[in-house]
This record gives structure tokens, C-alpha cells and sequence, in this order.
């Protein structure tokens, strides 16, 4: 194997121009598959923890239906004291799950005495909000604690009904039954924008928002939840449809729906993903078409120096191994030129801390991050593509007939 | 026993619609450690019967034993074998891997053994062989370095190397001024005798055919003559 290796290295060091190009190509592609992976993959994560650490959490329970009537303010598809207390325990059963909330959402109307304005409000606990969303605290006042009485309005409201903090406002809402009722409010702060879905919404005390919706026994629209580890979100998500499924109705009442499903940010992490399938895609044909290119070239060459190998007593599998070997080492050597190259590119830029603005987020510093599975799977896809690559060009050399080779002028 | 035992070997060739007969029928018979010439003009058919004999190519009918083998049933990967154990080859062109040092060069065929020797003992035979053909000191270089008639005893080397019991050189000398062309075949004829092995070679070159013990003569596809030399 050694001196395969050592053979296929000196062979490629005949044509130093030729292989320092193809070196140079496979170079380049690991080096933009990685850049990219790096920096669209960290933008998704960046995006991802803005919505979920924000307003909508990594997983939401809610009653079947809820999401989809959700404009028509369902209060007929909030849960019931006795469901919300059967839930919480079994979401207590699953150490992964960092933290919840409960909310009551409804929609409202918002006046300033002069002027009014629809809103969506959320009736919170707000230590379980502000733990279950550890970066809504960074959109409100420092010292703001959400105490019965007050209220969070966005700012974009805040703007349109020229309100500021320390305002009074009234809320008005409709119950179940269709009466109107309203409830003064103090703006205790301001919200920025929060992503998603939430980008709108105002915060009030649960106690307020039973108040004002005139329920009496505590009833929550959506549970939502914060995980230990993102990554394995579709295994809790599975081991939570299971624990549920335990309760009255066999479940038939929930729906459990991970972040994707509840903001449009989910199809462009998809998009993103399906972006970095088609680059690696790209890669692959550069890798596949520059070997194949340069290992033809190679067996055409060498056309008499095969014969003459043959003529000693390499066997057609050796002929074969030696032309393999050429690729494989190309590819090795293009990847690993091209990890060296990525990895510093990824940090410099890391250093660099460059900002950039996505729609109202602004001043979002690109901070690419790459892992070891890309890594590793880029470098599994190279080196197995050169392999491949050289696959057919090492076949026809082992394939030759050795009379013929030695002929060959 | 016979080393080479061939009966009625013929070889035809397709060019576009005409068939081409390069050998008609030849009846060969050869002892262990001879040292034989072929001789005779262009496309008499000497390249094509050392191809047989070399296993790199199969008669179109006919019988051939080598060793006591039959050599037309093998498949490729078994002739290959049959070839890197029991046959060594020099070229008219050298025909040295050039990417490969001397030293090199002359291990290559005992990497392609079947049971690949140890490094000791590869290192063994080579430099016992480098000394024998006069260029311990050249081992390192490249065949780029060396001059023609070094190349060729580095071709003489590594046909030797894993101690075949026939060597084929087709045209060894055509390459190589006068001089240079002497120094190989003594040096051919030399090592033979070290090493038992029975060597065949082809040339144009009627002073070097003296050299051989037992010359035979091709001409358009049969052998004409064989002749003995005594003393040679």
C-alpha cells in the first residue's frame, strides 16, 4: 500500500503543472463548499435561535385546530385548568426540556384614548416567559418585570399610536361570549422587534388577560418549549407525541408543532439546506470532472509504461490500484489544502466580526461556525468522488493488453 | 526436462479485412540455461514469438509449455503471475519507470510477486545484482541520470531480480552504440551463468549473434535454420 502510495505520489509529481491545477480545483471547491456550509449554516442558527429564543421556543402545544383558526382568536381551543395540569406532567417527565411557558393569546384592540389599534396579546407568567425566552429580555427595558397592571407594547405600535413608556392604555377585548370588555394598562416597556411570528404582539400579566377575557378558572392557549440541546428536537418532539398519547382521548386533542412549522423562517432554512446540497453537488462535479480529466490523461501517457509493468508481472488489479491510488491522493490532498484553507478563511472572518442587517434585525455580526460531521462528510465525499473519478481511466489501463501497450508509441 | 516446449505455434493478425500470418507453424524446443539468438530480417516474426514466449500475447493455435507448464490456459491475472515469477524482460527502449530510482527500478518486479519478499531480502538480491552490473554507486539516481548502456543494465538487473529460468530481450542492443552493446550481452551471458537462467534475445546485429550459444533463424514465420555455436 505504502508503495502504491509512494508510486501514485511521484507519478503525479511528472506533470507538476497539471496536478497543482487539479489540486488547486479540489482545493477550491472544498474551500467554497466549507465557506458556505460555514456561513449560511451559522446565518440558519443565528436566525433560528433569534425566532425560537425570542417568541416561539423550540416546540408548542396546542389544541387540534388552534394554529390554523388562529386569526379568528379560537378562546374556544384554550386548555382547561385539569389539561393544562395533565399536560405540564408529562412535559415534566422529559428531563431534555429545559423549560416551558403557558400563554393565553387573543387579539384585542389598543387605544390611546385618541386612537386605536389592533393588537395580539399574549397573557403571560413572565418568569416562565422570560426563562423558556431568554432573548426577549434583551427587547425589553432593562428593569421591566411585567407585574398585573402593566403591559409590553411592540414598538412598532408604540410608534403608531405615539405612545411611549410610563403611558396609560386601554385594552379592549372580546370574551367567549361575544361581550367587549376593557382594562387600563400601564406601558412598562417597550418591546423591539421580536421575529417570527411575535413581531407584533403585546404582553399582559395571565391574571390580567383572565381578567379581561372574564375567565375564571386559568385557561392557556399554547404551551411553549425551550429544549436542552436543539439538535435533538425531532426525537423529543417523537418522545413527547408518545407521552401524550397516554392521556384521556389518546391525544386526539393535541398538536405538537416544532418551531418550522409555525414561521416562515422554516421554508428558508430549507432553502438554505437545499442551497448546500447543490453545492456540494457542484463540488462534486468539479472533483469528478477535473480527476477523471487528469487520470485520462495520465493512462494515455503512460500507455507503454503500463505495458511494461504488465510485462514484469503486475497483475490487472494492481495496474488498477496503482491508477486509484493517483486519484485518492489527489483527493486527499486537495481536501485537506482545502480544509486548511476553509478553517483559517472561517476564522478570519470570525475575528473580523463583519455585520450585516436582515430585514429589521440589524447589525447582526457573521460569526461562521463549521462542525466536524461537515467536515467530515466533505472529505468523505471528495475523497470518494476521486476515487470514483479515477475509477474508469484506471479500469482501461488495467483493461490493456500488455502486447499492445508495449507497442503503443 | 525442456524449458520451452512449443508445437506448431501459429499467429495471424487482422489488419482491417487482411489476415496477417506472423508465425506459420513453428516447432521450438529449448534446454534450461542456454543463452539463444534469434535472428532475422523485419517482420520475419522474432518479436511475435518472444511475445508467446513471454506470455503476453497467445498463439492463435498451437501448444507451448514453459517450465513444464501449459502456458495457454492461464487467464490474464494468472499470466501476470506466471510472468512476475518465472520470466524476466529487457526492452529495446529500457523501458525503466521513470519515476523510479535504480535501485527502484530493479525492487519493482519483486513487489509484484505473489509472496513479496522481505525488505532484507529484497535488498539483498539488488545490491548483489548492482554489484554485479557495476552501479552500487548510481542506486539513487533516476533513469533520467544514467547513461543508455547503464539503463540497460539496469534493465539486465531487474529481469534478473527475481531469479526467473527465462529471460526474453528483444533487440537488447539496438539502442546502444557498439561497445555498450558488447558490455550487455557479456554482461547477459555473464549473469546466466551466475544464475542458471535461460536467456533468449533477438538482433539484428550479426557480431553480437556470435555471442550466443545456439542461434536459430526466422524467416517469414518459420524457422529456417538453428545453428550451435561451440565455444561461445
Amino acid at each position: 500500500m505504502m508503495n502504491l502510495l509512494k508510486i501514485g505520489l511521484r507519478n503525479l509529481r511528472r506533470q507538476k503543472r497539471r496536478s497543482l491545477l487539479t489540486l488547486s480545483l479540489i482545493t477550491l471547491g472544498v474551500l467554497s463548499v466549507l465557506l458556505f456550509i460555514g456561513i449560511a449554516g451559522s446565518f440558519k442558527n443565528m436566525m433560528i435561535g433569534q425566532i425560537t429564543d425570542s417568541s416561539i421556543g423550540h416546540l408548542q402545544i396546542h389544541k387540534k385546530g388552534y394554529v390554523e383558526s388562529i386569526d379568528n382568536n379560537p378562546l374556544d381551543l384554550n386548555f382547561t385548568l385539569e389539561e393544562l395540569k395533565m399536560i405540564e406532567e408529562k412535559i415534566l417527565q422529559i428531563p431534555q426540556i429545559e423549560s416551558f411557558t403557558k400563554r393565553i393569546r387573543f387579539g384585542g384592540m389598543l387605544s390611546n384614548f385618541n386612537a386605536t389599534s389592533s393588537i395580539r396579546i399574549n397573557g403571560i407568567d413572565p418568569l416562565l416567559e422570560l426563562k423558556t425566552m431568554p432573548l426577549l429580555k434583551s427587547k425589553i427595558k432593562e428593569e421591566a418585570v411585567l407585574i398585573p397592571g402593566e403591559i409590553w407594547i411592540p414598538e412598532i405600535t408604540a410608534k403608531g399610536l405615539d405612545l411611549k413608556e410610563g403611558d396609560t392604555v386601554v385594552l379592549i377585548a372580546n370574551n367567549k361570549d361575544g361581550s367587549v370588555n376593557g382594562k387600563q394598562f400601564l406601558i412598562s416597556s417597550l418591546v423591539s422587534n421580536l421575529g417570527g411570528t411575535g413581531s407584533r404582539d403585546a404582553y399582559i400579566h395571565f391574571e390580567d388577560a383572565m381578567e379581561l377575557l372574564r375567565i375564571e378558572k386559568t385557561q392557556m392557549s399554547e404551551f411553549s418549549l425551550r429544549l436542552t440541546d436543539f439538535k435533538h428536537l425531532a426525537s423529543i418532539e417523537k418522545q413527547l407525541k408518545n407521552l401524550l398519547k397516554s392521556l384521556p382521548g389518546n391525544q386526539q386533542f393535541l398538536e405538537i408543532h416544532t418551531w418550522d412549522q409555525l414561521v416562515g423562517f422554516g421554508n428558508i432554512a430549507k432553502m438554505i439546506d437545499l442551497m448546500s446540497l447543490f453545492i456540494k453537488i457542484i463540488m462534486i462535479a468539479i472533483v469528478l470532472i477535473s480527476i477523471m480529466n487528469v487520470m485520462t490523461m495520465a493512462v494515455y501517457e503512460r500507455i507503454r509504461e503500463i505495458g511494461t509493468i504488465s510485462a514484469i508481472g503486475a497483475t490487472p488489479k494492481k495496474i488498477l490500484s496503482l491508477f486509484l491510488a493517483e486519484g485518492f491522493l489527489i483527493g486527499i490532498l486537495g481536501t485537506f489544502s482545502g480544509l486548511i484553507l476553509g478553517a483559517g478563511l472561517i476564522k478570519i472572518i470570525k475575528i473580523l466580526e463583519i455585520p450585516f442587517n436582515f430585514g429589521k434585525m440589524k447589525g447582526i455580526l457573521l460569526l461562521p461556525e463549521i462542525g466536524g460531521n461537515d467536515i467530515l462528510s466533505v472529505s468523505l465525499i471528495v475523497v470518494f468522488v476521486s476515487i470514483l473519478a479515477s475509477f474508469i481511466p484506471a479500469l482501461k489501463a488495467s483493461k490493456m493488453e500488455p502486447v499492445e501497450a508495449l507497442r503503443h508509441v | 526436462m525442456s524449458l520451452i516446449h512449443a508445437e506448431k505455434i501459429t499467429k495471424n493478425y487482422q489488419l482491417g479485412e487482411i489476415q496477417v500470418q506472423a508465425l506459420k507453424g513453428i516447432d521450438f524446443e529449448l534446454k534450461e540455461s542456454r543463452f539463444v539468438s534469434f535472428i532475422g530480417p523485419s517482420g520475419s516474426g522474432k518479436t511475435t514469438l518472444l511475445n508467446l514466449l513471454g506470455c503476453l500475447d497467445k498463439p492463435s493455435e498451437g501448444y507451448l509449455e514453459i517450465g513444464g507448464t501449459n502456458v495457454l490456459k492461464f487467464n490474464r491475472t494468472e499470466s501476470a503471475l506466471f510472468r512476475s515469477s518465472k520470466i524476466g524482460f529487457i526492452f529495446q527502449d529500457f523501458n525503466l519507470i521513470p519515476v523510479l530510482s535504480v535501485y527502484e527500478n530493479i525492487e519493482y518486479p519483486l513487489l509484484m510477486l505473489q509472496t513479496i519478499p522481505s525488505k532484507p531480502e529484497r535488498k539483498k538480491r539488488i545490491i548483489n545484482l548492482l554489484e554485479q552490473i557495476g552501479m552500487e554507486s548510481q542506486k539513487d539516481k533516476y533513469p533520467h541520470q544514467i547513461s543508455g548502456g547503464q539503463k540497460q543494465r539496469v534493465a539486465v538487473a531487474r529481469a534478473l531480480v527475481t531469479h526467473p529460468v527465462l529471460v526474453l530481450a528483444d533487440e537488447p542492443t539496438a539502442n546502444l552504440d557498439h561497445a555498450t552493446a558488447f558490455q550487455v550481452i557479456h554482461l547477459m551471458k555473464k549473469i546466466k551463468n551466475d544464475f542458471g537462467a535461460s536467456f533468449i534475445f533477438s538482433t539484428h546485429d550479426p557480431k553480437i549473434v556470435g555471442e550466443a550459444e545456439l542461434i536459430y533463424t526466422l524467416e517469414d514465420g518459420l524457422i529456417t535454420s538453428r545453428k550451435e555455436i561451440k565455444g561461445a
